[in-house]
């Protein structure tokens, strides 16, 4: 399995580290809503098919990445930076590395 | 009265093979039952069969999307075991080891259960101070447990790396005796003639694509081979319990499904005759009848329902095994394989009632759902026929996790890749 890191370029899936679902919301901090906490911690989407999932490139730049992967297939339809813009000074685009 | 011997094995091979008799029928499926089980596999066949037995329900189907047996019951490293820590778990999976050791009378089906022992492998002496608490917790429940020495290690496993220069030296070990192997296919297999000759519908090749309801009650199942009714609806299906509950409209479920890969070597002459496990890893590896190591370790770590896995799990199994077993360097691998297991929030299963009215649901067996057939199916004919759980699924309901009553034997917390 490949993910190409917008930042690095596709790299192998050993450079990643997997952080789980991408759906869950994570209340206020300050919510005291205890279902709210439960349903993010505990429940969880589970999809068969496309997956929006966390996934850090530990073994490289190190950013977090939201990406789209599919879980019948393993084949990843899109990877972004979670803050959308990777918020570094490093303003590389993929499009330059390449 | 055995139903193959020695005989029949010589009498229908000179006859060609063309004999033998069908293990279960193929029928159709009704119009309704009393109760539709979801999942052909060990653990729906096991409810199908002790419904049959033990409650006297005997109007069932079992529904299988594929053929019988083709998911973890087949794809599984076959280890029987019940070294847990926590009181639910220990009971729960006790009871399961008693029923293997009488499985292969109670089904009139060799089941090769080969009470081999299971070894745990400790490292560091803070581990091995770990395992002495487990298995001290063991014997409380009266489950054997014992410790082992590294010179004792040696002595049963010989070909093991003990010495000083190993990567990660071998310091004791946790070993219960009354743990093993079983021929997982039998199994099923065995389960599925016992249900059949009961009265039992299995029905293969009938994937279920939805669920009939009356208001918030399930009634029934649409399948690929028409409509279903049914008084209850029992699901089973381990990897793919969030697909199915999703088609009865539960979103959101506290498991992910996740593949795990399992491997075998080339036939060799006999290497290891107990289970091992190693401590710094996670690697178990026991040898099979034929001759082949089989062996396993983590899971991918992500989400995946594709009963197929990556290169990076591969490599670190390999090396995991190599850390133990030096002299396994050139030793060829022969398969390898994957299955989609059912990862719960915290590590333990799900056997309960619900969560809609009409349906049943037996899910979050993790990697560990072989071992449990016998008691997963017993316990989960007993919440179907009686509407509640048997004192040894108890603890084991769905809504433990938003009630703060979890059972989590690793202490990993709601991170189901780490359990």
């Amino acid at each position: 399995m490949l993910i190409t890191c917008p930042y690095c370029g596709p790299r192998d899936v050993i450079e990643f580290t997997y952080q789980g679902d991408g759906n869950r919301e994570r209340p206020d901090p300050a919510s005291q809503n205890f279902e709210a906490w439960n349903a993010y911690v505990y429940d969880r989407l589970n999809p068969a098919g496309d997956h929006n999932e966390i996934w850090q490139h530990s073994g490289g730049c190190r950013a977090h990445l939201r990406v789209v992967r599919n879980t019948l297939t393993h084949e990843i339809s899109s990877v972004a930076f979670v803050r959308g813009d990777h918020g570094s000074s490093a303003r590389h685009k993929a499009e330059d590395k390449a | 009265m055995a139903e193959y011997s020695a005989f029949s094995l010589l009498a229908n091979a000179l006859k060609g093979n063309k004999d033998w008799k069908p293990a279960w029928r193929k029928p159709d499926p009704k119009a309704s039952y009393d109760v539709i089980v979801i999942g052909g596999g060990g653990h729906g066949l096991a409810t199908a069969y002790y419904l049959a037995k033990e409650h006297g329900i005997t109007n069932v189907a079992v529904l299988e999307k594929g053929w019988l047996g083709s998911g973890n019951v087949g794809r599984n490293t076959t280890a029987v075991r019940s070294n847990y820590l926590l009181p639910a778990n220990t009971r729960f999976y006790e009871h399961s080891m008693k029923m293997w050791e009488g499985l292969s009378h109670e089904l009139n089906y060799n089941v090769m259960f080969s009470q081999r022992g299971c070894l745990n492998l400790a490292h560091t002496p803070a581990q091995f101070d770990d395992y002495a608490r487990r298995g001290n917790a063991m014997r409380h429940l009266g489950v054997d447990a014992e410790l082992m020495t590294p010179a004792q290690i040696k002595r049963l496993i010989p070909a093991l790396d003990i010495s000083g220069d190993a990567r990660f030296p071998v310091v004791g070990g946790l070993m219960q005796r009354r743990a093993g192997t079983a021929r997982h296919d039998a199994v099923a297999w065995g389960y599925a003639r016992g249900a059949d000759r009961r009265g039992v519908d299995i029905i293969e090749n009938c994937e279920v694509t939805g669920f009939l309801r009356d208001g918030d009650r399930v009634t029934g199942v649409t399948t690929s081979r028409g409509d279903i009714r049914a008084k209850k609806v029992a699901v089973a299906v381990a990897g793919s319990t969030g697909r199915v509950m999703q088609l009865a409209g539960v979103e959101t479920m506290p498991i992910e499904s996740h593949v795990l890969q399992a491997f075998v070597t080339e036939s060799l002459k006999p290497f290891i005759d107990t289970v091992v496990t190693f401590g710094m890893g996670h690697f178990y590896m026991s040898q099979s009848d034929k001759g082949g190591l089989v062996y396993g370790g983590d899971i991918d770590g992500y989400n995946s329902y594709a009963q197929r896995g990556n290169l990076p799990i591969v490599d670190e199994v390999m090396s995991e095994m190599l850390a133990l077993f030096p002299g396994l360097a050139r030793v060829r691998m022969l398969r390898s394989w994957g299955g989609v297991c059912d990862m719960s929030m915290d590590g333990s299963p799900i056997i309960t009632t619900g969560p809609l009215p009409g349906m049943y649901l037996n899910c979050g067996w993790c990697y560990g759902g072989f071992k449990a057939t016998p008691a997963s199916g017993w316990t989960f004919a007993w919440t179907i026929a009686k509407d509640e759980p048997h004192d040894f699924n108890a603890p084991f309901t769905l809504d433990r996790f938003h009630r703060g009553l979890v059972i989590d034997d690793k202490g990993q917390g709601a991170n189901p890749r780490l359990h």
